[in-house]
């Protein structure tokens, strides 16, 4: 089967997520470069229940055990490792989210694969598959090829249009038997909602956005008080999350809320990819930053090489200034 | 009593402009300063909330590079009970040929292994396959889980719960029997700050310990072809000009979207 591309297909809470999607998207471009097959790997419960959403691919391959109903790296690790080394693909890529984080590591780890992560893009370079990586936080591309296969690839969000990957078209799928302990050493337990009671950033028409380059805490108050002038909410990355210094509910990116307004604007927000994928459907991007390199820039619609605090407090006295003029 | 490590990592701040080395494969080191990975800073703090709610030890453990004393010294000033330099390690080494060397050094050094906890940054800037936690884990033979939000633990009962982040903000809780690897997405509290004074009386005080590294013959997993600034698609239009004709511009731009 050498040539064939699989896609592990993330299925968080009974759905298909998006980013399956964009991977099998991916995937589809790589298996035709490579003339192998695309196969879109299941785990899960029940095989009665592929959904027919998956017909980008060529044919699904259904590890079916009761223990794998929510993904868990460590156990989805152990199944992939029983599954690979008998079908021997050129490269399995793995959705590299919250949800999978590791499984792609882990699985390497037992089978002494190599594994690429945090993948941009990925083709057929003379013969061999060469991915393109964002790292230090999005301001350096590394282009990367394995020293063998099967490689094991982390693709990041956002690698291909959704759309591209989503063919309503039952595959043929073939089930294949794996082992797993009676006692799996990491068991999950449940889900908990985020707290209720915050704003609902998702809702928001604006969001005025802070980054690090706000500082200190107290100085989240000129964003509130520019949120507040616009009509809109604040809301930040996750260092200002981590600080304490925003609610949870407020943090933007793959870890936090994927919101779409009319208006986001930037704040010392350097613009590393887990950040930009939960804000970059916005209408319209504003950054300000005092680097010009700042990886931010390169999504924003508009930017601004400067310090926050030299812009947003003309900025709020502006708006003002137009909001009295709009109600008089 | 629990018994926990961490691992801890250096990596490029990123607030300097990394610059590319002449090789075009590698950052230039006398561009890049070199800082504790932020997710391995939540690794540390989540280790001392542990040792501070069940009693017992933190040992930090990290290889041998520059600026690594400063921040061994600062995981002892914040309270960790003792600091493991592993020495004797190639610069620019792989993430995995660096994973493999601090767990066949855990493995090899008397004292350091049983622990119940080995907690890891979940990932590092410069990170290529993400594999710190999860090679550690493979080599030791033990569970891992990643992306872990808070910890809590039965030592009598050889298990804890961890909670992990899921998108949306949502939480996911698992059982996992100890000794676990665990990587680290962040601490339940904001990681502490020491002030110099306390780091400088930690380097008077106490001492790193310095283990030769068990370093065994790792194959090369990938080749770095090329480093480059990434291609951005389109990109921002700049604006130019004073900060008032800044802030003028951008109250343009929304009065012409009807957003003022
Ligand atoms: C598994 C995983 C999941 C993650 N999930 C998320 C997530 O959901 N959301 C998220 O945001 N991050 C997430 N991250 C973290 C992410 O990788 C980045 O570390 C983070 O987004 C950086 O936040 P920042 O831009 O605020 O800070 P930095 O990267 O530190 O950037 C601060 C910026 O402020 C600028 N600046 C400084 N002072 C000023 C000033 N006075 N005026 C203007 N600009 C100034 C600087 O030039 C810099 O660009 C995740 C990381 C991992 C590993």
């Amino acid at each position: 089967m050498a040539g064939d591309i699989w896609v592990l297909v993330e299925q968080w809470r009974g759905q298909v997520t998006d980013v399956t999607y964009e991977v099998l998207a991916l995937g589809r471009e790589l298996a035709t470069a490579t003339g192998g097959s695309l196969q879109a790997v299941l785990l899960g419960p029940g095989v009665a229940e592929v959904p027919p959403s998956l017909g980008a691919a060529d044919g699904v391959l259904v590890a079916e055990n009761t223990a794998l109903g929510e993904p868990e790296p460590d156990l989805y690790a152990l199944v992939l490792a029983q599954v690979i080394p008998r079908r021997q693909p050129e490269a399995l890529l793995i959705p590299q989210t919250n949800a999978l984080m590791g499984c792609g590591p882990l699985l390497a780890a037992r089978l002494g694969l190599s594994c690429i992560n945090s993948c941009r893009d990925v083709h057929l370079d003379q013969g061999r598959l060469l991915a393109r990586c964002l790292l230090y936080g999005g301001k350096v591309e590394a282009a990367v090829v394995p020293e063998r296969t099967p490689v094991v690839l982390g693709i990041l969000p956002g690698a291909r249009p959704r759309e591209q990957g989503r063919i309503d078209r039952t595959p043929p799928c073939a089930a294949v038997s794996v082992d797993l302990p009676a006692t799996p050493p990491v068991q999950f337990r449940g889900y908990t909602e985020p707290p209720p009671g915050d704003v609902d950033i998702t809702r928001e028409d604006v969001l005025v956005a802070v980054g690090r380059g706000i500082q200190r805490q107290e100085n989240v108050a000129l964003a509130e008080e520019l949120a507040a002038a616009l009509g809109g909410a604040v809301c930040g990355s996750r260092p200002v999350v981590d600080q304490g210094w925003l609610p949870a509910s407020r943090q933007v990116g793959t870890s936090g809320m994927i919101v779409e307004p009319q208006m986001y604007l930037a704040l010392g927000i350097s613009g590393a990819p887990e950040h930009v994928e939960g804000m970059k459907r916005a209408r319209l991007i504003i950054a300000i930053n005092t680097d010009p390199r700042a990886p931010i820039f390169g999504v924003a619609h508009y930017g601004v090489t400067a310090d926050l605090f030299d812009i947003v407090p003309l900025l709020i006295d502006r708006i003002r200034a137009a909001r009295q003029k709009a109600a008089s | 009593m629990v018994k926990v490590l961490v691992l801890l990592k250096l990596v490029p701040d990123v607030v300097e402009e990394p610059e590319i080395a002449a090789d075009g494969r590698s950052l230039d080191p006398s561009s890049v300063r070199l800082v504790v990975s932020e997710r391995d800073e939540h690794a540390l703090e989540e280790a001392l909330l542990l040792k501070e709610r069940y009693g017992g030890t933190v040992t930090a453990v990290a290889l041998d590079v520059p600026e690594v004393d400063d921040v061994l010294f600062t995981a002892l000033a914040k309270g960790a009970d003792r600091a493991v330099k592993v020495s004797g390690v190639e610069p620019g080494m792989s993430t995995w040929a660096a994973a493999a060397a601090l767990a066949r050094t855990l493995r090899v050094t008397p004292g350091l292994l049983p622990a119940d906890l080995i907690l890891t940054g979940v990932q590092a800037i410069d990170d290529l396959d993400g594999q710190t936690g999860p090679v550690v884990a493979r080599l030791l033979e033990l569970p891992y889980v990643s992306m872990v939000s808070r910890v809590e633990v039965d030592p009598a009962g050889h298990e804890a719960v961890v909670a992990r982040e899921y998108a949306g903000g949502v939480t996911g809780t698992f059982e996992v029997r100890l000794p676990v690897v665990l990587g680290v997405q962040s601490a339940e509290k904001p990681p502490r700050y020491v002030p110099v004074a306390r780091v400088r009386a930690a380097m008077k005080a106490q001492r790193l310990e310095v283990l030769p590294a068990a370093v065994e013959e790792e194959p090369a997993h990938l080749e770095v072809l090329q480093l480059s600034k990434p291609q951005v698609g389109g990109g921002a239009v700049m604006l130019e000009g004073s900060p008032e004709e800044v802030a003028a511009q951008i109250c343009d731009l929304l009065r012409e979207r009807g957003l003022v």
